[in-house]
């Protein structure tokens, strides 16, 4: 098929994209219902193109068409068939083309799900969507079009990166992105919202399933992307504050607090404009994420090829979108603080509290990643931000939160009663408190572990409480709404996680030993024989293969195969042997051998004993599962005819008066 | 158009293979540099060292991945296999054996290689707004909290969840 | 007023983000600024290339500024630099001297061998010490040394014509200057 044809379907795309934002804008500004009845049928046009023109791209790989200079770039004739679909979205060009198609998901759906909308309602909401489209558009077709040619044709392409070659990295930017731009969908809201001068909160509930499930997506993304690190980057580390990581944990950080204000201004009327500004927020951060990473702006790891041209088009996109949006929020936000009061003592206060920490913890990781910007803008010199800033201040900040975590779901709305509050106090206190202790005398009085037990039990305790209580007093089938469940696993992968990061980063063991074969180590516990290296090979790569045989108490744990590869084009890639537990892991890497002549001979070896270290992925898979099953509470599909018509009513009398 | 000196032995550069062009110097150009490279014997960031004792080991550890590697920017001088890195991780060894503390490392460091070295930013004028900054941001945000906790406390009788309340947000919660 | 804050803040961002762009185009972003700038040079003590058992120090030198040009025969860019460092180097007016880093002498030879052999003097670092008394971390990088040993320009990455007329040549006409 020719990749002209996948051109054409962009340019189609970007016409579609067009009339699906114009078009409804002007009608529902107009009460025009024909321009308004656009948008669905040109979102389902639009998405109809670019599917057309990632699929034409992804059989451009599969056909191994090296005409096409993206191809030739990032696949050659060895590269595994899955690797080449990965490889679609392996470079700048394609991965732009992967974050349009899910943009269109993301818009078909919501065409889809949005039946019961108010028209004039969704169909802003749609046309929203339908400009972020024009706006990507745009960027791929001028500025960096995947179909370009190559020609003459070489016989042979020149390979996908080495480190990219991997499962975790071909899932990751698909979850990453579907996290990026489903919050556009709460934007989208948001924006319509204040177009439309809403004065009822009933949007809100709408948005909070799409944006419960785009925080889910981006949680899943961040994990995927930590754990491939550590897999593939060979040093066992799982998280560096580097800049594109940064890129998308800010976002993550504001998604987070955009859910739980999502939930106040849902639930009690207040915290409008708060929620509203988020969603903008969030949106914001992830369109600045993608501007970070292509702009050469920032020396980072992701550095996607850096031309000035592609900086400053993302740049005036970000300008036009986000400062559109945050100069109609300052005209059209809500003036009259709205909803329910609420005491010092409430659940909205707590709630508060922690948005307040994410959104102050979100800024602080923005001002970390840009201050050697900063520096260089002011004259103040050279300077490197990196984990000992973010890796302090973070935790700093987010130690309210977990202090305040167990009391959230027991607090009321508006009036919270102190007794309940005490009892958890004391029962998690003295909980975490004993086991603190315990501890003490297992990770050689090690600060950090001890704290991690503490918080863990601290956490879990609280929602045990919780769900204990939801038990005794709730009958049968309305103990756990689907949101409150989601809420007890989230908090519950908070402890997780915690726990994870705190013990492994205290106990972890590492060493860079010289090994003969027949030697052993001893690491953590754990015996490390070295059995000697050999030759392996495998579809696109050669590798020296060692083997390194584990034991614990003369009892056989495993056998390790951490290898050195060379590629076909010469890079070399070291693929550490991970020994994957539920308490710990086991890690060798290879380094090089003694004698670069015999490689059967003795090596250099870093071995590792991380415990816990799983933990922290776990914990975050929690988290991604308790926002994907918040999401699914029937509260919030619009199904109950006398609210949504309450709610048609409410918002049409409001379009009418704006 | 500047050309960039052989990133090659930085594991995390580049992770999307969008290489950089230089007007046609191009392709053929960095893909020697590959091959040089994998011919030189490639430096390693695992390299054995005669540590006295584990608590030294873990000190070393401790301060090289405090320290920037100046060729491969993006990664600890722990982590880094770039020739400079292993020559200045055997320096930091060798000074550690002569008795210096980690500040007189860190200086003499800075002193060569400029405070970029130091992923832990020092506390100058320059850097105020980065260390205080959060701070700053905190307590703004803290301020406008307690005010928006303050004039809600003080508007109106408190509804609970027991009130009779038919705005759409009645939902049916009982939590 | 306070519902404006947000869009003036992203605003500053917007401008902060412009600079960068244009900076980025000026400048190379890896290149680390050199704190030994305006101070003297390290003392050093490094055998010639083609003469190993004689040594060069750093009061040798004094007198005479000179351009210290950080080499290798593995290094790509060098040969990118060389050129032009044979057409200019003899007009620029000062010494040049070579500095061939962490690189076997029969393979510094056999590189000069081949591209040509533009300096006054070479002087060969094999271990790579001294190297990092200058702050150096890779080649190509370029130092100009006045006659009192102080570093007054450095350079990091090739030497482009660009980079002559534009810094190098200024740089030693500014030396002039000051010490006929």
């Amino acid at each position: 098929m020719t990749p002209e044809l996948g051109q054409l379907a962009l340019i189609l795309a970007l016409l579609l994209a067009l009339a699906q934002s114009i078009l409804p804008l002007l009608g529902a500004w107009r009460g025009n219902r024909a321009l308004m009845a656009v948008a669905r049928p040109a979102a389902a046009g639009q998405a109809v193109f670019v599917a057309f023109a990632f699929g034409i791209l992804a059989w451009a790989f599969l056909r191994f068409d090296f005409s096409v200079q993206y191809v030739a770039d990032n696949s050659n004739l060895a590269l595994p068939w899955y690797y080449r679909i990965a490889a679609v979205w392996g470079a700048h060009e394609g991965s732009l083309l992967l974050w349009i198609l899910i943009l269109n998901v993301w818009t078909v759906a919501l065409a889809a799900f949005s039946q019961k909308l108010p028209e004039v309602f969704a169909s802003r909401v749609i046309a929203v969507m339908g400009l972020i489209a024009v706006g990507f558009l745009a960027f791929i077709i001028f500025t960096s079009d995947p179909f370009g040619r190559l020609l003459p044709m070489p016989g042979d392409g020149a390979d996908l990166n080495p480190v990219l070659q991997d499962p975790g990295m071909t899932f990751h930017p698909p979850m990453l992105y579907m996290g990026y731009v489903g919050f556009s969908v709460a934007f989208a809201f948001s924006i319509a919202a204040l177009l439309g001068g809403e004065l009822e909160q009933a949007w809100v509930r709408w948005a909070r399933p799409w944006t419960n499930i785009a925080w889910a997506f981006l949680t899943c993304g961040i994990v995927a992307g930590s754990w491939w690190a550590y897999a593939e980057l060979g040093w066992g580390g799982w998280w560096f504050w580097d800049p594109v990581e940064n890129a998308s944990f800010m976002p993550w950080l504001v998604g987070l607090a955009l859910i739980h204000a999502q939930a106040v201004t849902e639930k009690r009327g207040s915290l409008r404009a708060w929620t509203i500004l988020l969603s903008i927020f969030a949106f914001s951060l992830s369109l600045l994420g993608t501007f970070l990473v292509r702009s050469g702006v920032l020396t980072s790891v992701h550095a996607f090829a850096s031309d000035p041209r592609r900086g400053i088009f993302i740049l005036a996109f970000l300008t036009i979108v986000v400062g559109g949006s945050l100069l109609l929020y300052a005209l059209r936000a809500p003036k009259v603080a709205g909803g329910k009061s609420f005491k010092v003592v409430s659940r909205e206060t707590v709630l508060l509290i922690g948005n307040m920490m994410f959104a102050v913890a979100a800024a602080m990781v923005l001002l970390g990643t840009l201050f050697p910007l900063i520096g260089d803008a002011l004259k103040l010199g050279r300077v490197s931000v990196g984990p000992p800033y973010f890796g302090f201040l973070f935790p700093l900040l987010m130690l309210p939160v977990v202090l305040l975590l167990p009391f959230g779901p027991f607090l009321r709305w508006g009036k919270g009663d102190t007794p309940a509050l005490k009892q958890v106090l004391l029962r998690a206190g003295i909980a975490a408190m004993a086991c603190a202790i315990v501890a003490t005398f297992f990770v050689d009085g090690q600060l950090k572990a001890i704290a991690g037990v503490a918080s863990l039990v601290w956490l879990t305790v609280g929602v045990l409480l919780y769900a204990v209580k939801r038990w005794r007093e709730m009958p049968r089938g309305r103990r756990y709404p689907a949101e409150m469940a989601g809420m007890l696993l989230a908090h519950l992968g908070v402890g997780v996680f915690v726990a994870g990061v705190l013990l492994s980063e205290s106990l972890s063991v590492t060493s860079d030993v010289r090994m003969a074969p027949g030697q052993t180590q001893h690491i953590g516990g754990y015996d490390f024989r070295f059995d000697g290296a050999h030759r392996a090979t495998g579809p696109n790569w050669r590798a020296d293969q060692g083997v390194v045989t584990v034991t614990r108490d003369s009892k056989a744990i495993a056998v390790m195969h951490p290898q050195k590869r060379t590629y076909l084009r010469g890079q070399v890639q070291t693929e550490s042997a991970v020994n994957a537990g539920i308490f710990r892991d086991l890690y060798v890497a290879l380094g090089e051998p003694m004698d670069a002549n015999n490689i059967e001979g003795a090596w250099s070896l870093r071995l590792y004993y991380k415990p816990f270290i799983r933990w922290i992925w776990g914990g975050g898979l929690l988290m991604m599962l308790g926002g994907f099953v918040c999401a699914g509470d029937r509260r919030f599909r619009i199904k109950r005819a006398a609210e949504s018509e309450e709610a048609i009513a409410g918002l049409q009398v409001q379009e009418t008066h704006a | 158009m500047q050309l960039f000196r052989s990133s090659a032995p930085c594991a995390r550069i580049n992770l999307v293979s969008g290489l950089i062009r230089a007007q046609g110097v191009l392709l053929s150009v960095l893909l020697a540099t590959f091959l040089v490279f994998a011919g030189v014997a490639h430096a390693q960031a695992i390299e054995p060292m005669p540590f006295a004792n584990h608590a030294q080991e873990l000190r070393f550890q401790h301060l090289t991945q405090q320290l920037r590697c100046p060729m491969c920017q993006n990664e600890t001088l722990a982590d880094s296999n770039a020739p400079i890195a292993r020559d200045l991780r055997n320096q930091i060894f060798q000074m550690m054996q002569q008795g210096k503390n980690d500040d007189e490392i860190k200086q003499y460091l800075v002193a060569r290689y400029s405070d970029f070295v130091l992923y832990d930013p020092p506390l100058t004028t320059g850097t105020w707004l980065l260390w205080f900054g959060p701070l700053l941001i905190l307590l703004g945000g803290a301020g406008a909290v307690l005010v928006a906790i303050r004039k809600r406390s003080r508007s109106g009788t408190v509804t609970t969840e027991a009130s009779t309340d038919n705005a759409p947000t009645d939902n049916g919660d009982d939590w | 007023m306070n519902r404006l804050l947000p869009f003036f803040g992203f605003m500053l961002l917007v401008v902060l983000f412009g600079f960068g762009i244009w900076w980025n185009t000026q400048h190379d972003q890896n290149a680390i600024p050199s704190p030994l700038l305006d101070k003297p040079a390290p003392a050093f003590s490094l055998p010639k290339l083609y003469e190993p058992t004689q040594t060069v120090s750093k009061a040798d030198l004094l007198g005479k500024p000179y351009l210290l040009n950080v080499f290798a025969s593995w290094c790509v860019e060098c040969g990118v630099e060389h050129p032009v460092l044979e057409a200019e180097g003899p007009s620029l007016g000062v010494q040049l001297v070579g500095y061939n880093y962490k690189d076997a002498p029969a393979d510094a030879k056999r590189w000069l061998a081949e591209h040509g052999n533009p300096y006054n003097l070479l002087i060969a670092d094999e271990p790579g010490h001294t190297a990092i008394d200058f702050g150096v971390y890779g080649a190509p990088e370029s130092f100009l040394i006045d006659a009192k040993g102080v570093i007054r320009y450095k350079h990091i990455g090739p030497l482009t014509p660009d980079v002559m007329v534009k810094e190098l040549k200024p740089a030693i006409a500014a030396l002039q200057k000051d010490a006929p």
